[in-house]
């Protein structure tokens, strides 16, 4: 599916998602009153104003819209991110945190909170700040390591990727444990955000990864054609006039921008960024001036509705939105790999 | 004489600590068909890919039209040298012709789409290797044969006057090997292409090409007209069996491999 027909599914399904995640939670409002109060908002079409009490208001712009919002950017950074992980590793197993991105937004986020350190923007606490460089300095790492001759192949990428990921798990975890103290609440914050989660996030975390998710993710999309190329392998890639290595280290960059500022806000959600590229390469096909932006919407689409089930399912309990992704994303995953033989592996 | 197009000069080169190529001066003129001949391990694909400017020279150099090749813009290079290497799986469903559209690439800017002029070159290509019928099929379907044509395809989609092949007709049948080498042929001579092919067919690379190169443990063994170089001494000390050779019903020296040399 391409062109007109494509764009409306979407469209669709944003909307969709909208209702659902706006009107349904502690305090079920009728999901057109939700839609129409937020359209109100939009300059000349206030005559949509469905006059929602004052507690209605606060729960839709202050609670709801704000998660709704960081779900779609978090589910399409992590899309857009897998997308490009795909092609880079020229493999459809390949996933945002494959070179253990998530790995190091923990370490940092943990040492931050254990450390006591007091670098928040934004009254956000330290955990954003300190994911998204723990992030990032981990991605520099593993490239530095994997750098042969001015080459960074990319299986050597990968399994150092893997090694330094588990590492700075056992990282996180030692530093968990050793720094455990039980009058210190704040390490349950470290706990719940490894879980993965949109819940209780302000204006603020949405306005602190908003211009990283939408110029990270409109940089990428430049880089489409390029995408395409070194799916067909860093040879080909190379005698299609491709500077594979400059190409690759601003992908990564751009990749690991993406992850880092999703993981930052949102801890650590599986599954999204390996299902949704894979999901929309069978409804769009591969190229990627199609499949980016395609995923980037689906892939915000699907956090969305799962944050909905996840405040729904065992309502008054929520369950944090990284155990529902993993817990649908894994069975759907090995149905697709099931009835898709061709990839041998 | 033409400047060459195209020129190794005391190449040396390798991975990690293994050199494969052993200092090999060697230059590609305007239109010339030269075969790659050799056995395993010889360093033929090396060598091709040194001169495609894919692997740095430890030392020596390649020049593409007199200048270093590492100093010209990639794009550049891949707008006057296409190359169609040894196929590897592809691992997502492009369809073909979105793979031969990809030959483009070194003409057309990021956000550009596609121009008449591609689209004319896309078809030209798919019309002369005949895969226009697999067009809209997705190339993990393809036989191993139906892939390797179409990796010539986005090769001549490039509509590069300097083309490098490796073994571009390892997996065809006969049929769709003539067919390959009477496309080389032809662009050969009525575009004036110049062309450099590795072949392990002895009688295939006899047959079309202008010029052999023969290379044995890294270094060039010998060259010259296929009628200088096919011959039952050198083929017999470079492959390392006994060979016999006439000449076959055009002319060209042709090879029928006769026992295996004792080693001595």
């Amino acid at each position: 599916m391409r062109g007109a027909g494509l764009v409306m599914t979407l469209v669709a399904g944003v909307a969709l998602a909208s209702a659902l995640s706006l009107s349904l939670g502690a305090a079920d409002l009728a999901a057109t009153d939700a839609g129409l109060a937020v359209l109100s908002r939009i300059p000349g079409l206030s005559g949509l104003d469905p006059g929602l009490s004052r507690a209605q208001e606060t729960i839709v712009f202050e609670l709801r819209l704000p998660r709704l919002l960081l779900a779609l950017l978090v589910g399409c950074a992590l899309a857009v991110a897998g997308v490009v992980m795909q092609a880079f590793f020229q493999n459809p197993m390949a996933a945002p945190s494959i070179i253990g991105i998530s790995a190091g937004a923990s370490v940092g986020a943990t040492i931050a909170v254990v450390a006591g350190l007091s670098i928040g923007i934004g009254g956000l606490g330290p955990i954003p700040v300190a994911a998204f460089v723990g992030a990032m300095a981990v991605t520099a790492l593993v490239y530095a390591l994997s750098r042969r001759g001015g080459r960074t192949p990319v299986g050597v990428l990968l399994l150092t990727g893997i090694a330094i990921g588990s590492l700075m798990s056992a990282l996180a975890a030692l530093i968990l444990v050793t720094g455990q103290d039980p009058t210190r609440r704040d390490l349950d914050l470290v706990v719940y955000w490894m879980l993965g989660s949109v819940a209780g996030k302000t204006w603020a975390h949405v306005t602190l990864i908003a211009p990283y998710v939408l110029a990270a993710g409109a940089v990428t999309w430049v880089f489409s054609r390029d995408l395409n190329v070194l799916s067909l392998g860093d040879d080909a890639a190379h005698y299609l006039g491709l500077n594979v290595e400059q190409v690759r280290l601003i992908l990564l960059a751009l990749s690991s921008l993406l992850t880092a500022a999703a993981v930052a806000v949102s801890g650590v959600i599986g599954f999204v960024g390996l299902i949704v590229p894979h999901l929309m390469r069978i409804v769009t096909g591969p190229d990627h001036r199609v499949l980016l932006p395609a995923s980037g919407v689906a892939g915000g689409v699907l956090l969305a509705l799962a944050d909905v089930l996840s405040r729904t399912v065992a309502a008054p309990t929520e369950i944090p939105l990284g155990i529902i992704t993993s817990l649908l994303g894994a069975p759907f995953f090995l149905y697709l790999l099931h009835r898709r033989r061709e990839y041998g592996m | 004489m033409d400047d060459p197009v195209l020129a190794a000069v005391g190449l040396r080169c390798g991975y990690e600590e293994r050199e494969v190529i052993r200092g090999v001066t060697l230059s590609l003129r305007q239109g010339e068909f030269v075969g790659l001949i050799g056995p395993n391990g010889a360093g033929k694909t090396t060598l091709l890919r040194a001169l495609a400017g894919r692997m740095r020279a430890d030392s020596g150099r390649v020049e593409l039209r007199g200048e270093p090749i590492e100093r010209i813009p990639r794009r550049q290079v891949a707008r006057v040298l296409a190359v169609v290497p040894q196929i590897s799986a592809a691992p997502f469903e492009f369809t073909v012709r979105e793979v031969v559209a990809m030959g483009r690439t070194p003409h057309l800017g990021r956000l550009q789409g596609e121009r008449e002029e591609d689209r004319a070159a896309i078809e030209r290509a798919l019309e002369l290797t005949r895969t226009q019928d697999l067009a809209q099929r997705p190339v993990t379907e393809l036989s191993g044969g139906e892939f390797q044509r179409v990796v010539v395809a986005r090769a001549l989609a490039q509509e590069a006057p300097l083309m490098l092949l490796d073994e571009p007709v390892s997996h065809l049948d006969i049929g769709h090997q003539v067919e390959i080498f009477d496309l080389l042929l032809r662009l050969n001579q009525e575009e004036g292409r110049t062309i450099l092919c590795i072949s392990h067919d002895l009688n295939l690379a006899s047959r079309y090409c202008s010029r052999i190169v023969a290379i044995a443990q890294g270094v060039v063994a010998a060259e010259g007209p296929p009628e200088s170089v096919i011959t039952e001494e050198e083929i017999g000390r470079l492959y390392g069996c006994e060979v016999h050779v006439d000449r076959g019903p055009e002319g060209r020296p042709r090879v029928t491999p006769l026992r295996r040399r004792p080693t001595s």
